[in-house]
């Protein structure tokens, strides 16, 4: 099993059409891996399917680094 | 008794403005407008005209493909979010240029989700027994309540409409409709502004938040899909042609991914017309209808999401 990092970096890279190993926890997803408004909110749908969790969008909106986003599942999420 | 489309008709103002042409009044550029958005045009009505000349055009057609007269209309149902005035509806100011009095005519305000409201309405007159040729038109302008200065919503919207004769069938014809809405989300997508002690009260324009529109959008598309194709025992695989509202080609994309229906099953029209609202569903299937993608006994499945929110679904053998 994949751990929760594993797990974000490659949803990233799948969601942004990025390679995974480009995908650092401290890349941000606008200024590093070229994601747009949309990008990001694809994304955080993408994080809540695979962690089966709802992010609110004040919470989501906090979520602009890779780091952000694993540190956020770690705490929130089950799983 | 089951209801069937039997004519479909469009229209889109001759004019139209490119992305180019916005690159001239706002700060926007034509690759941010079509890699956010899918779009590259939209048509802008004249100011002389009115939500009802469009529908007028796209009605007559719908009417001619059906060989039906205005005497034999007993229905019209209107849906627009932009309608000509405050009162009469629209649906009566069309009725009279269609020389269809006596018939009961009304408008339905759902926003982009105006026409599968309005064509599920339809339905149900048609099913039980109360009419037998329905006039279904969605017909929009939205170039009327845009900020031409706010470059976040000016670029995605445009005018037209579209229109289905909806006639009494012994074979289906429309399977299922499904209609759902949700008030809690009414200040997500709205025009706030009212008219009231004889002026505007409120803001007149659109305003959106765009990202949860496309979350709200993309979740509850895929579930109200799957609701209908589930009611009749189908799989979305059995989908010959996805018509959805055009909003914008990711949400389009992203629905028809997670739907597993690839995009040479979706009728596409958002890049050449913008988001026209209640007129993009009607607009899109007269295009797939007339260029003959859209062949009988095929399973066409018909949705959309609008302000509200309101969101809904119509299955149809065609």
């Amino acid at each position: 099993m994949e751990n929760v990092e594993q797990r974000i970096k490659k949803i990233v890279a799948e969601q942004l059409g990025v390679k995974e190993e480009e995908v650092k926890n401290e890349s941000s997803f606008v200024n590093d891996l070229g994601a747009d408004s949309l990008d990001t909110v694809e994304l955080v749908m993408a994080l809540e399917e695979e962690f089966e969790c709802e992010i609110p969008d004040e919470q989501a909106e906090k979520i602009n680094t890779v780091q952000e986003a694993i540190d956020y599942v770690t705490e929130n999420a089950g799983n | 008794m089951y209801s069937r489309i039997t004519g479909t008709g469009s229209y889109l103002p001759e004019k139209i403005l490119t992305n180019h042409d916005l690159e001239k009044m706002v700060e926007t550029s034509d690759e941010w407008i079509r890699t956010r958005t899918g779009i590259t045009q939209r048509h802008i009505a004249e100011k002389s005209q009115k939500a009802s000349d469009l529908a007028l055009y796209a009605s007559q057609e719908a009417m001619k493909a059906a060989n039906i007269a205005s005497s034999d209309i007993d229905l019209i149902i209107v849906a627009t979010t932009t309608p000509d005035m405050v009162f009469p509806s629209t649906a009566c100011i069309l009725q009279h240029k269609l020389g269809a009095d006596n018939c009961p005519a009304f408008d339905v305000q759902a926003v982009c989700s105006g026409f599968v409201y309005a064509l599920a309405t339809a339905d149900q007159f048609i099913r039980s027994g109360k009419c037998r040729n329905a006039l279904v038109v969605g017909t929009e302008i939205y170039s009327k309540i845009l900020d031409w200065n706010d470059r976040s919503t000016c670029v995605l919207f445009g005018d037209g409409a579209g229109a289905v004769v909806l006639s009494q069938s012994e074979q289906p014809g429309i399977l299922s409709s499904h209609l759902h809405a949700s008030g809690s989300y009414k200040d997500v997508l709205s025009v706030p502004g009212s008219i009231e002690s004889g002026a505007v009260q409120g803001n007149p324009y659109i305003n959106m938040e765009g990202g949860t529109v496309f979350k709200f959008a993309v979740k509850v598309l895929e579930d109200v899909v799957r609701e209908a194709v589930e009611e009749n025992k189908l799989k979305p695989s059995d989908i010959d042609w996805l018509i959805p509202h055009q909003a914008n080609i990711r949400i389009i994309r992203s629905t028809a991914q997670k739907l597993g229906i690839p995009l040479d099953k979706v009728v596409v029209t958002v890049d050449k017309h913008g988001n026209t609202s209640a007129a993009s569903i009607p607009l899109a299937l007269d295009i797939a209808v007339k260029d003959g993608r859209i062949r009988q006994d095929q399973l066409v499945l018909l949705e959309g999401v609008g302000g509200g929110f309101t969101w809904g679904a119509v299955l149809l053998r065609w």
